[in-house]
Formats: structure tokens, sequence, C-alpha cells
């Protein structure tokens, strides 16, 4: 008998189960949409500060508010995919679902659409906010926006099942990874300030990340209003060994905790 | 078609310096029940574990509904289910979410339906739309009961199926477990402690003890030759013969 390799209606099902969770707890979405929002506050004052006593910052008033709102974009994604897999461990729920239909990929993709949707809910009301607080639309973009969007989420989403590994191998005492881990790309991320700025030694490290050459773009069609096709190829193919990375590592993962007979016991 | 449901040959699993199963081999017939019993690190989870692709084995052959459980075990899990006290549900979930969202993991076309029948069989409506974090240790388990018979399983694996029910309760799951097994001629392979429940429920025993087979056969055939009246003293023969092994190994 013959199985479907590949099923929509159980990426679907997973999906469901995270909706089902968010819908009847307004905390939740609230939540999402918390932290994206304050940090905007908090560097839209910063910028408008900065505007008036820095020539850098005064030639694209937006920029600090299109950076914290690109770099949430990378940590929400990353935490929408770490997250939702913690949940199964601490329902202690990864027993039921390995030996249902649902396919160890199929969970990956499903934890990859919950993640889109908890960052667009999150990132988007933050950026809806700052329209009437700084009148700074960051979807005025344009189509770069799409972009950058993409290669960020695909970045998280490689972060996020790598940190998913590391908890299944090393159980929920590695929870804080998740939210600690990201943090160290952001110095260099060059989020708020040009890679060039960091020690020579360091700007190699930084251009293997696929953030930095997003953050570079950014700055590019804000500043220079020039779309940088080079800084978006080399994001999107550090991306796709990212992304590779981060599959192939919760994929290994899975298959050791199998062999260690994780998968029936490892919980809260 | 082979007339087993389940065949296992050489089955070994070893966690390090521990050797959890060793070298088990045995076979349950299509439309059987059998138990597995044991004390406690016997090796049954382990085995059902494996059985069920969860854990993999160190080394032997594992056959399910005729599939190599190793090597196509996602050609025979949409036939096959299992509840355990040791995995839970969502507990912020609904009974009815929870439900839902496995139907549609085992591909089931008409939810509601099935979940009405269930919710019958099992006496779970009352608490349908209640957060499966909210019920008590027994209601916990007939939902995970009901979750195990989403997809009228052709191969049920059940680990201590009626734990935490009360005794009225257990019996009416046992009864419920019965004319299901019966109606649909599936196979039940059980872990209990509950002695009463196998000999009410199992047409075959597997006795294992430190991750070995030491005996098996039918309720009555073991009766028979332990000398005994029932299998929870047939239990104890077999674990204190352990005891009794291990003090004689102790005294030379």
């Amino acid at each position: 008998m013959s199985a479907v390799v590949f099923s929509p209606r159980r990426i679907g099902a997973m999906v469901l189960r995270h909706v089902y969770l968010m819908r009847k707890s307004w905390p939740r979405i609230l939540e999402l949409a918390y932290y994206p929002s304050v940090q905007m506050i908090l560097w839209g004052f910063i910028a408008k500060f900065l505007t008036t006593n820095s020539s850098w910052v005064a030639q694209a008033p937006g920029l600090l508010i299109a950076s914290v709102l690109l770099w949430d974009i990378l940590f929400r994604s990353q935490l929408g995919v770490s997250l939702t897999f913690f949940e199964e461990m601490y329902s202690r729920n990864l027993g039921h679902l390995f030996v249902s239909p649902l396919r160890s990929y199929e969970l990956v993709c499903s934890k990859l659409v919950i993640s889109l949707l908890r960052t667009l809910i999150g990132v988007g009301a933050a950026a809806l906010l700052a329209i009437p607080l700084y009148h700074y639309s960051i979807f005025s973009m344009g189509l770069p926006l799409i972009a950058f969007f993409a290669n960020l989420m695909m970045m998280g989403w490689a972060i996020g099942l790598m940190v998913s590994a590391l908890v299944l191998r090393w159980g929920l005492g590695a929870e804080n990874l998740a939210w600690a881990l990201i943090f160290a790309f952001a110095p260099v991320s060059g989020v708020y300030y040009p890679i060039n700025v960091l020690p020579g030694w360091l700007q190699p490290l930084a251009l293997a990340l696929p953030s930095s050459h997003v953050f570079e773009g950014m700055r590019a069609v804000m500043i220079e209003h020039q779309f940088r096709t080079d800084q978006l190829l080399s994001a999107l193919l550090l991306n796709l060994i990212y992304l590779a990375a981060g599959i192939v590592i919760f994929l290994a993962a899975f298959h050791a905790a199998r062999k260690r007979g994780l998968l029936l016991y490892i919980g809260e | 078609m082979s007339d087993y449901a389940i065949s296992v040959e050489g089955l070994t699993k070893r966690f390090g310096r521990l050797l959890a199963v060793d070298a088990v081999s045995f076979s349950v017939s299509r439309g059987s029940t059998c138990a597995l019993l044991g004390g406690n690190g016997a090796g049954k989870t382990t085995t059902l574990s494996v059985l069920l692709g969860l854990l993999l084995p160190t080394a032997g052959r594992v056959t399910v509904l005729g599939e190599d459980i190793l090597r196509h075990r996602y050609r025979v899990l949409p036939r096959m289910n299992f509840t355990s006290p040791y995995v839970d549900l969502p507990k912020r979930l609904t009974v009815a979410e929870n439900l839902t969202v496995y139907a549609r993991l085992y591909g089931l076309k008409n939810v509601k339906p099935r979940l009405e029948e269930l919710s019958e069989e099992l006496q779970i409506g009352v608490f349908m739309h209640r957060p499966y974090g909210t019920l008590s240790a027994g209601q916990r388990t007939r939902v995970a009961l009901a979750k195990s018979l989403l997809n009228k399983p052709e191969v049920l694996l059940l680990d201590e199926p009626t734990a935490s029910l009360d005794p009225d309760m257990g019996d009416r799951m046992r009864g419920m477990l019965i004319n299901y097994q019966r109606h649909s001629a599936a196979t039940l392979l059980l872990a209990s402690h509950n002695m009463l429940e196998v000999e009410r429920m199992c047409s075959d025993v597997i006795m294992m003890r430190e991750g070995k087979i030491v005996d098996q056969g039918t309720p009555q055939a073991l009766l028979t030759s332990y000398g005994r009246s029932n299998l929870e003293e047939v239990f104890l023969d077999v674990a204190r013969r352990r005891a009794d092994e291990q003090a004689m190994r102790g005294a030379t």
C-alpha cells in the first residue's frame, strides 16, 4: 500500500492546531504585536531625536524604524518556528504526532506556515502603528520590502529549526536559546549601522550572514534610492544554505531522538 | 497475506550499556488480542515504541500488517494507532479541537460524524468542549482512547489503556474495546499491569522480564503450566522467580 508522501491536509491540521490556540487567547495575539510595537515606538523616538542631531540619520528619517521592523521579522520568524515546536514538547504531544501519518518534513512545513502567520500579525501591527505615530510607512519601500521580508523569514526559519533541533537533543533546558541565540546575530548583522563600522576581522563574518546583506540592501534603498541586486542574491544564496542546514540538522536531531527513545518521554 | 498482524524477530534495543530488549521474537495473529506482561522495566513500552516506529531498534526486524516498520512505517501508520500514559494531548485545546486535529492528521474525510460516534461510545460528550488540561486523569484516558480509535485502526497498541479509570468506567472501556475488536476484526496488543483486564480481553499473553520473553501462551495454558488460578499469581511467580534467582546468585 502506498502512502501520501506530502499532504497539505496534514500540514493544514498542524496549522489548525496552532490557530485554535491563538484564537482562544487574545493575550497571545496581543503578545505577538506587543514587543514589536514597543520596540518600534522606542526606536521611533530615538530616530526623531537623531534626525535633528545626526546628518546620517537625517538622510532617511524612517531608517531606524525600518531597521527595527525588519529585525523583528527575523526575530519573530525564528520564534514562530521554535516556540511552536516547544508547544508540542510542553504538552508531551510528540509521541502522538509521530505515530500519526504526519511526516517530520510536514511538521517542519507547518511550523514555517505558523511562523509566517505569527510574524505577519506581530510585525504587521507594529508597521501599521508606525504610520500614524511617526508618519513613516515601511510599505513605501515597495517591492524591495517583499525581498527583504522573504529573506529575513528564511533566515529566521533556519535558526528556528536549529534551535528546535538543539532542544530536541538537550531537552527544554536548552529553551532559553530560542530567545537568546538570535541576539548573537544582531551586532554583526548591521541592523542599525553599516557593516563597514565593524572591525575588519569581523566583517567577513558579517558578510556570511544573510541578514547583513538584507540590512545593507535596505540602507541602499532608503539612502541611495537604489535596489542592490547583488546584496539580494547574496542573501538568497546564503539563505538557501542556512535553510538546508536547518532542515538537515532538525531531521538529524529527529533521527537521533528516535534512536534514543526521546519522542515518547520528552516533555516538561 | 500473512496470518500475523505483528511479527517481531530478534528485536534488540540497547541504550548505552543498558540492554532494554534482548533478542525478542514473537508474533500476534490477525484479529486477536494479545497482552505484553511484565514488571516495571521489563521492556514492554520499549517494544511497543519500536512497533510504532517511535524508537529505532539496535537489531531485529519488525513487520506490521505485512510492512517492515523500519523501512515503510508511513505505509502502515494510517492503519495503526496507539495510546499511552507517557504521552498527552495539547492541554489548552478542547477535546473536540484535539480530536479534530488528529482526525485530519489521519486523513478522515467526515470528521464530525466520527467524533459524534466516539463521543457516544466513550461517553466523552459532556466534556467535548472543555480544554483537555482541565479534565481528570480518567477523563483524559477516555479522550486518549477516542484519539486511538479515530481512524478505526487495524492494529491498536495500548499501553495501560484503562489506567486512571475507576472500576466502573474501566469495565465499560474494556467492554467497548472488546466490541471494537470483534466488529472490526482489529488486532490489539496491550501492555498492562491489570491482570483481570488481561484475562477478560486477551487470547494470548507474552510475559517479559528483563527485556526477554520468559513465557507465552493462552491465559488458560499459562494458568495450567504454573498451576495457578489467576494471572496475577502467574505474574507474581514470574516476577519473584527473578528475585529468587538473584538471591540464589547472591548466596553462592
